[in-house]
């Protein structure tokens, strides 16, 4: 299987097949179904948002990507998703080394009590990515300049992470994901305890990202999704109803649920 | 829409009367009333028992001396002029003070009489003297006056304990040793001085000679093996059951276990102890290991409980953060939660060793309860602790241990408020908001 994988690899770029896949993924929290039969494709260097009503599994399917699921008790996923054409389900696949190719962003900005430097340099000292202080201390300048905080703290990365503003921590916490220099990153509602303006540099900066990043967005606001990502999914109660480019999704959605949704009907 | 116009309304506004505002008013004085009378009720009884703790237990820091005029007579110390230590440490100096006590009373003449005027001093006042000799052994040749102890009943004669007015036949220290004190008190040589020995000394059956140290050691070295045994199981316990076992019947099943065996009279394992320590092992009785290791058994539920509190209040957005940068299950608690855990876990643990500290009935049942007499030098050496020592002493019906229980119970006291202090010192200081 991994032998396929890799000799299907270099076909990949061609036929341009996507970053990550889902195919027939079914959630369960001990006896309930949360996720019913997910197909879904994420792009390489592209921005995809999860929208849906409150409760309809879209932080689960995100939790999926990178097995944070595995840490809840009862949780069990079925069905197959690959990163990279690979099975990250398999057994024996490390999830710590998934981890550190699919990063995450919380919903709620959770930076480390510790300084603003250790709290970016911790992920790469992990991974053994620097060793040097010297290695470090541009990984951390590199990841604050991306995530747009550098110019704000460059002063007083000793002070502790904590004692940011909420934006800023969030900030903080994106660039912490980006120090490990993740293929994917994973964002649940990055904007949802934010400000209209730290909100607006945070849709700017994963508008960069993209570049070099394949990102997962959930969010409640419409706008932000139809802002900041490419492929939109729009999921209810546990169905993921329909996908597809973002700007399609919000002028023709082709499902009524899709449509009373964006409408403002439900939610 | 106006008020006059509208429906009968659903929802009545709320009642904003003057009355009702009274009422509010007076319920609230009257609950910070009860409050305060709480307070103050609990700071009296508190206040009682200290003061009458500290009231009968201060007078055990003082001893009563007499000065005695001693000639160091060269005949008994070192009759071969030897100048060698060892022989002037087995010198007859009880011998000495009995001499000068006779030439300062020569008209005690009576086999009985003198015995009695000899019992004046303490049976361990050759030691005062002995001390100074090796001290200095020049002054051998030379008559000095040294402060020497009083007995126990003297001693408790000048610290008002015996009341003089009593008929003879009532009274503890009799007539002739009244005025044989007193003809010391009359030349200034009657004084209370600082009790070294109650703080230097083991066990005694003469109360003057008694001291705490013993006491102190065997409880130092109890709560070591408790502590060396509690911490790292009771640390790795919790942190298994908090962190990385399942949740399941069997977790829940184990948790009710450690619930109950925190609530388990101690006495209980006490007997537990006797019979599998002692008994089955058999491990040395009396000794400090095997009370340390009872005492284990009963402090480690309450370290497993404060160390999961401790855990639990870890916010779980410190370990998504870190699973989420890659860290291994391991790494999360050995980088994040256990650091963070640490000072509740530290808190947790001293509260248990203060709890062990004052621990009576289950030493009891191994035999911690004996009279020991020298200062134990390890963990396998028989020996009391602290509150053990202060059972001892309670019992015992010399007038003179009741003001040695009191000051032993303040100095137990003092190190549980020490212990104490120190735990809220570390909680204020790693105070942490999230
Ligand atoms: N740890 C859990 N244990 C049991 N059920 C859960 C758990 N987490 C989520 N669920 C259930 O799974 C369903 C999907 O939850 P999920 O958190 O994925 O929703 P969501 O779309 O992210 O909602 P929101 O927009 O409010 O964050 C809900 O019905 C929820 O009750
Ligand atoms: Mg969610």
């Amino acid at each position: 299987m991994d032998a396929v994988a890799e000799a299907e690899a270099p076909q990949r770029a061609l036929r341009n097949s996507p970053k990550m896949t889902a195919r027939q993924v079914d959630v369960y929290y001990g006896e309930t179904k949360a996720l019913k039969n997910i197909d879904l494709d994420i792009e390489e260097n592209q921005v995809t948002s999860l929208i849906g009503p409150s409760g309809c599994g879209k932080s689960t399917f995100l939790r999926c990507l990178n097995r944070m699921n595995d840490v809840i008790d009862g949780c069990r996923v079925e069905g197959d998703i690959t990163l990279d054409d690979v099975d990250i389900y398999r057994s024996g696949l490390d999830v710590v080394q998934l981890r550190a190719r699919v990063g995450m962003v919380f919903q709620k900005p959770n930076p480390f009590p510790k300084s603003i430097y250790d709290n970016i340099a911790y992920g790469p000292r992990l991974h053994g990515i620097a060793e040097a202080k010297s290695d470090l201390d541009d990984i951390v300048e590199i990841s604050l300049t991306k995530a747009g905080l550098w110019k704000e703290v460059k002063d007083r990365l000793q002070a502790p992470g904590t004692g940011l503003s909420g934006g800023q921590q969030q900030r903080l916490c994106i660039a912490r994901a980006i120090a490990v220099n993740p293929e994917v990153i994973l964002m649940d509602e990055p904007c949802s305890a934010l400000d209209p303006i730290a909100t607006a540099r945070i849709e700017e900066l994963i508008d960069e990202l993209r570049q070099n990043f394949t990102i997962v967005i959930v969010t409640h606001s419409m706008q932000q999704a139809a802002r900041v990502s490419q492929k939109t999914a729009f999921f209810h109660l546990g169905d993921l109803v329909e996908v597809s480019e973002t700007e399609q999704l919000f002028t023709n959605p082709r499902d009524q649920r899709t449509q009373g949704y964006i409408t403002g009907r439900f939610g | 829409m106006t008020d006059s116009t509208a429906p009968a309304a659903a929802l009545r506004r709320a009642d904003l009367s003057e009355e009702r505002l009274k009422r509010r008013y007076a319920a609230e004085k009257r609950f910070r009333a009860y409050g305060l009378a709480a307070i103050f009720a609990a700071l009296a009884i508190l206040g009682i028992l200290i003061g009458t703790i500290v009231w009968n237990g201060h007078t055990a820091f003082v001893q009563t001396h007499i000065a005695m005029p001693v000639y160091l007579d060269p005949e008994i110390i070192d009759p071969q002029g030897s100048n060698d230590a060892t022989v002037i440490q087995r010198a007859d100096y009880q011998g000495l003070l009995k001499t000068s006590l006779r030439e300062r009373f020569p008209e005690v003449t009576g086999r009985r009489d003198r015995i009695k005027l000899y019992g004046i001093l303490s049976n361990g006042a050759g030691f005062d003297v002995r001390d100074r000799v090796l001290a200095d052994p020049s002054i051998i040749g030379t008559t000095q006056t040294i402060w020497v102890k009083s007995s126990d009943d003297i001693d408790s004669l000048v610290k008002g304990y015996i009341d003089r007015d009593l008929p003879e036949g009532d009274r503890r220290v009799k007539d002739n040793e009244i005025v044989w004190i007193d003809s010391f008190a009359a030349d200034g040589g009657v004084d209370t001085k600082f009790n070294t020995t109650f703080f230097t000394a083991g066990d005694s059956r003469e109360p003057e000679q008694a001291g705490i140290w013993g006491a102190v050691v065997g409880s130092f070295f109890t709560l070591l093996i408790t502590l060396v045994l509690t911490f790292p199981v009771g640390v790795l316990s919790a942190v298994y059951l908090e962190e990385f076992a399942p949740k399941n019947r069997w977790t829940d099943l184990i948790e009710v276990n450690i619930n109950n065996l925190a609530a388990v009279p101690s006495i209980i394992f006490g007997l537990l102890g006797l019979a599998v320590f002692l008994g089955v092992f058999g491990f040395p009785r009396s000794a400090p290991l095997v009370g340390g290791m009872v005492l284990a058994l009963m402090t480690l539920p309450t370290i497993i409980i404060a160390s999961r509190a401790a855990l639990k209040a870890v916010p779980p957005s410190i370990r998504e953060a870190a699973l989420g940068v890659g860290a291994s299950r391991l790494q999360v608690v050995t980088h994040h939660v256990l650091p963070l855990a640490m000072p509740g876990v530290l808190t947790g643990t001293i509260i248990g060793m203060a709890q062990a500290l004052g621990e009576t009935a289950p030493l009891l049942m191994i035999g911690m309860v004996a009279f020991i007499v020298d200062i134990p030098g390890g963990v396998t050496d028989p020996a009391t602790v602290l509150p053990v020592q202060i059972f001892l002493w309670a019992d015992a019906p010399e007038r003179a241990f009741v003001e040695k229980t009191n000051g032993a119970i303040m100095v137990l006291l003092g190190f549980l408020i020490l212990m104490n202090a120190l735990a809220v010192l570390l909680r204020k200081r790693f105070e942490r908001q999230w």
